[in-house]
């Protein structure tokens, strides 16, 4: 009897939810033609299939004379230990929206931003599409991390829609025709970092510390160490480390002393980076520390004595101190509105919504285009512009999805990030 | 008409529940009446089912808690990856995949046999400990490993690409942590079912069968079980390899259905073990219809909760102890069974009048 119960309970509770899941579309969908007349502006947004995201812009346009609205997905992680990333970027996207609308938006279309959690897995990233797919989204902002964007691309390039990411950054993300990225690539820091160091003669022997469980970290080791070879320094240590074991960088860091050398490379994100500097100063291993776009952030993590991180040096396509009209007024308004100073994927989560807006003018994309338009019209018209964003001037595009824009080497000075 | 035993007759309604399921959903599918959402969770419910019956096979019917099982289903993600994407031109797409199937299976039996055997000779809270250590060891061999094939054959190192020293034709299989990355997506909804139902017929024979017996007289009594002549080791062996190959067959529909496959710790670290486990316990251990429920259950609710942003996995969390409470705590069995009793009750009173 009371596992029949049981049972009885759990498959009602299963039906209801398999209700609510299916049956999402549908509430939508009628709550939606109920709030057609009544207010046609944001709500209206929650359309969840074509035919009806047409039908809520047409009262869209008849309510503000504009072009309807221009659905932007956003995907990242939310939660989880790469928040920061994903908060980053759906926060710096969300500004540029907002200046786009009050600007009076896309062609006049006006933007809608919905930001999705991935918790940094793969498989939650395709779920987290298909929930934007059913929000009606044309156009996707993201993966912010690599695998992530790796596995969506597969989807979007499926159903033919244009994919831009901000910060995915591993060679296959932009591999289909649909897919741009705002960042660098792995292989292009990797290459870059050790041109710079061979060309400036910063070092003639080098350390490197890598996160080998991570996408981004080994793979600009991997370039870095063939560009390397062609360069005037030698790599002395390669110390690796895995995401389960980041926080005790004594055996690299002695390994790295060892064999003398004079800088260490630290291809990693900027919470590891900062217990590696603090653990390099107690064993009074004093160096240079370069690094790359992952170490930008360095000097906002809590109880981290930034007096360490001088002389620290990194290579990044964005500074937060940077003295252009357009960083210092992005930086103004992140820190009203969220109370911190934008990172790295911060800015490219801006210059993202604005590069689409850019290619949507370009190519005279309306609200009522299909998303197999949108994105043929958008994969057309990337390679034809020219972006000044917060991660470059003059950014471009060629057919393989590669953003070409130099990059920008900074030195932390008096707790400052500043410009070599 | 021959009278139908009491658990043939139940394993019926467990097949039944899995093909009523399957038709109700292909149905709403091809009338439109599903979101993307769910059609893109269809394919993970199948994996998290399997998985879920797999583990209730060792914990459930050997009775010894094992938190290895994402590391099995790593091993048979990864291996039959490897085999797809080398025979990705070579092969049509059903045959291919047949074949990754068997391959996954079999290397994860073969992995959960090796790991089986030092295991198995520990009990209770040690095993579990053991099988943690073994699922973690597995997931980081696999992001430490770089894999080529080239006209000399096959590369291998445990370095860094650059050591496999390959050809200018190769092709780099396994990236280290960078995974596996082009897997065609060969799974698909009416495959991951019918695994489903393959994956029930054995376990439900296995469990019915004089092997099935005896290892369950194991689970009872081990002094009992050994006294009567009962080989205690290879009758564990044989159910742990099992669940280990099954979990493999899981592995390999997850990364069929996915073009890029990472061991991270999120997908196949113990986090995940944990995940199949609160499936198989909140389903009812030993119990693999429960099992069945509450995977598809879980996997759907952090979906179906997208809606609430921010506080999505803090209410998935509090349904989680709220569905625990309710299935487990003394004083929420005696409540129901109350309930259930004024429910019948009142029914029978009515009847009566």
């Amino acid at each position: 009897m009371k596992k029949k119960m049981l049972s009885l309970v759990l498959a009602g509770a299963m039906t209801a939810a398999m209700l609510t899941g299916c049956g999402s579309d549908a509430g939508t969908e009628t709550s939606d033609a109920g709030t057609e007349t009544s207010d046609a502006g944001a709500e209206t947004s929650e359309a969840a299939t074509e035919d009806t995201t047409e039908e809520s812009a047409d009262t869209a346009e008849a309510a503000q004379s504009s072009g309807g609205t221009f659905k932007i997905g956003g995907i990242g992680p939310l939660t989880g230990g790469a928040a920061v990333y994903g908060i980053a970027a759906m926060n710096g996207s969300q500004i540029a929206v907002d200046e786009i609308n009050a600007a009076g938006g896309i062609n006049g279309m006006t933007v809608e931003l919905n930001f999705q959690d991935d918790e940094l897995d793969a498989e939650k990233s395709i779920n987290a599409y298909n929930a934007l797919k059913d929000w009606g989204a044309q156009v996707l902002d993201g993966c912010v991390t690599s695998a992530c964007s790796i596995a969506v691309s597969a989807k979007t390039a499926e159903d033919q829609m244009f994919q831009l990411t901000p910060s995915g950054s591993a060679v296959e993300c932009v591999a289909n025709d649909n897919a741009f990225r705002i960042c660098f690539s792995d292989p292009n820091q990797g290459a870059a970092s050790a041109q710079y160091i061979g060309e400036n003669g910063l070092a003639s022997k080098v350390a490197v510390i890598y996160d080998s469980s991570d996408v981004y970290s080994s793979g600009i080791y991997e370039k870095f160490a063939a560009e390397a070879a062609n360069q005037s320094f030698e790599i002395v240590s390669a110390g690796a480390f895995t995401a389960d074991n980041k926080t005790d960088f004594s055996v690299q860091l002695q390994q790295a002393k060892d064999a003398g050398a004079e800088l260490v490379f630290l291809p990693i994100y900027y919470t590891e980076a900062s217990l590696i500097l603090t653990q390099a100063a107690d064993m009074g291993f004093d160096v240079t520390f370069f690094g790359c776009d992952g170490l930008d952030g360095i000097l906002n993590v809590e109880n981290f004595d930034t007096s360490l991180a001088e002389g620290v040096m990194l290579l990044t396509p964005f500074a937060a101190d940077a003295t252009d009209d357009l960083t210092v007024k992005f930086v103004t308004t992140y820190n009203e509105k969220y109370g911190e100073t934008p990172n790295q994927f911060a800015a490219d989560g801006y210059d993202v919504i604005y590069t689409i807006k850019a290619a949507a003018e370009k190519a005279g994309i309306t609200a009522d285009m299909s998303t197999e338009e949108i994105c043929a019209a958008l994969s057309q018209a990337m390679t034809e512009i020219s972006v000044d964003g917060l991660t470059g001037e003059g950014i471009t595009w060629d057919a393989s999805g590669e953003p070409t824009k130099a990059p920008k080497a900074v030195v932390i000075k008096d707790g400052v990030y500043t410009a070599m | 008409m021959k009278k139908l035993s009491k658990t043939t007759k139940n394993n019926l309604i467990t097949y039944g529940m899995v093909i009523l399921a399957y038709i109700i959903v292909q149905l709403l599918v091809s009338t439109g009446h599903v979101s993307s959402l769910v059609q893109g969770l269809l394919v993970p419910f199948c994996t998290y089912v399997i998985v879920a019956v797999a583990l209730n096979l060792t914990v459930g019917i050997l009775g010894e808690l094992s938190l290895g099982h994402a590391g099995f289903m790593c091993v048979g993600a990864f291996s039959s990856a490897v085999f797809s994407l080398a025979f990705k031109e070579a092969l049509p797409s059903g045959l291919r995949f047949f074949l990754a199937l068997l391959i996954g299976a079999a290397a994860a039996a073969l992995i959960g046999f090796l790991v089986g055997i030092p295991v198995l000779r520990l009990k209770g809270d040690y095993l579990a400990i053991v099988t943690l250590a073994f699922g973690e060891i597995i997931k980081n061999i696999i992001n430490a490993l770089y894999l080529g094939v080239d006209s000399n054959g096959l590369h291998f190192t445990m370095k860094d690409a650059l050591s496999l020293n390959m050809e200018e034709d190769g092709m780099v299989l396994i990236k280290g942590a960078q995974g596996v990355t082009g897997t065609p997506n060969d799974s698909n909804f009416t495959i991951g079912v019918i695994l489903i139902l393959v994956t029930l017929f054995i376990v439900l024979n296995f469990i019915n069968s004089r092997t099935g017996r005896a290892v369950m007289s194991i689970r009872d009594n081990r002094i009992a079980a050994e006294s009567v002549g009962i080989n205690v080791t290879k009758y564990k062996l044989i159910a742990f390899t099992v669940s280990a190959s099954l979990a493999g067959v899981a592995g390999v529909l997850y990364a069929h259905n996915l073009s890029t496959l990472n061991a991270l710790p999120k997908n196949f670290g113990y986090n995940m073990s944990i995940m199949i486990l609160v499936f198989v316990v909140l389903g009812g251990i030993g119990n693999i219809r429960g099992s069945i429920i509450a995977a598809v259950l879980l996997t759907l609710l952090p979906e179906v909760l997208r809606g609430l942003s921010d506080y999505r996995m803090l209410i998935y969390s509090i349904v989680l102890i709220a569905m625990m409470i309710f299935n487990w705590s003394p004083n929420a069995i005696f409540f129901r069974k109350r309930l259930g009793q004024r429910f019948v009750g009142s029914k029978r009173a009515k009847k009566e009048a």
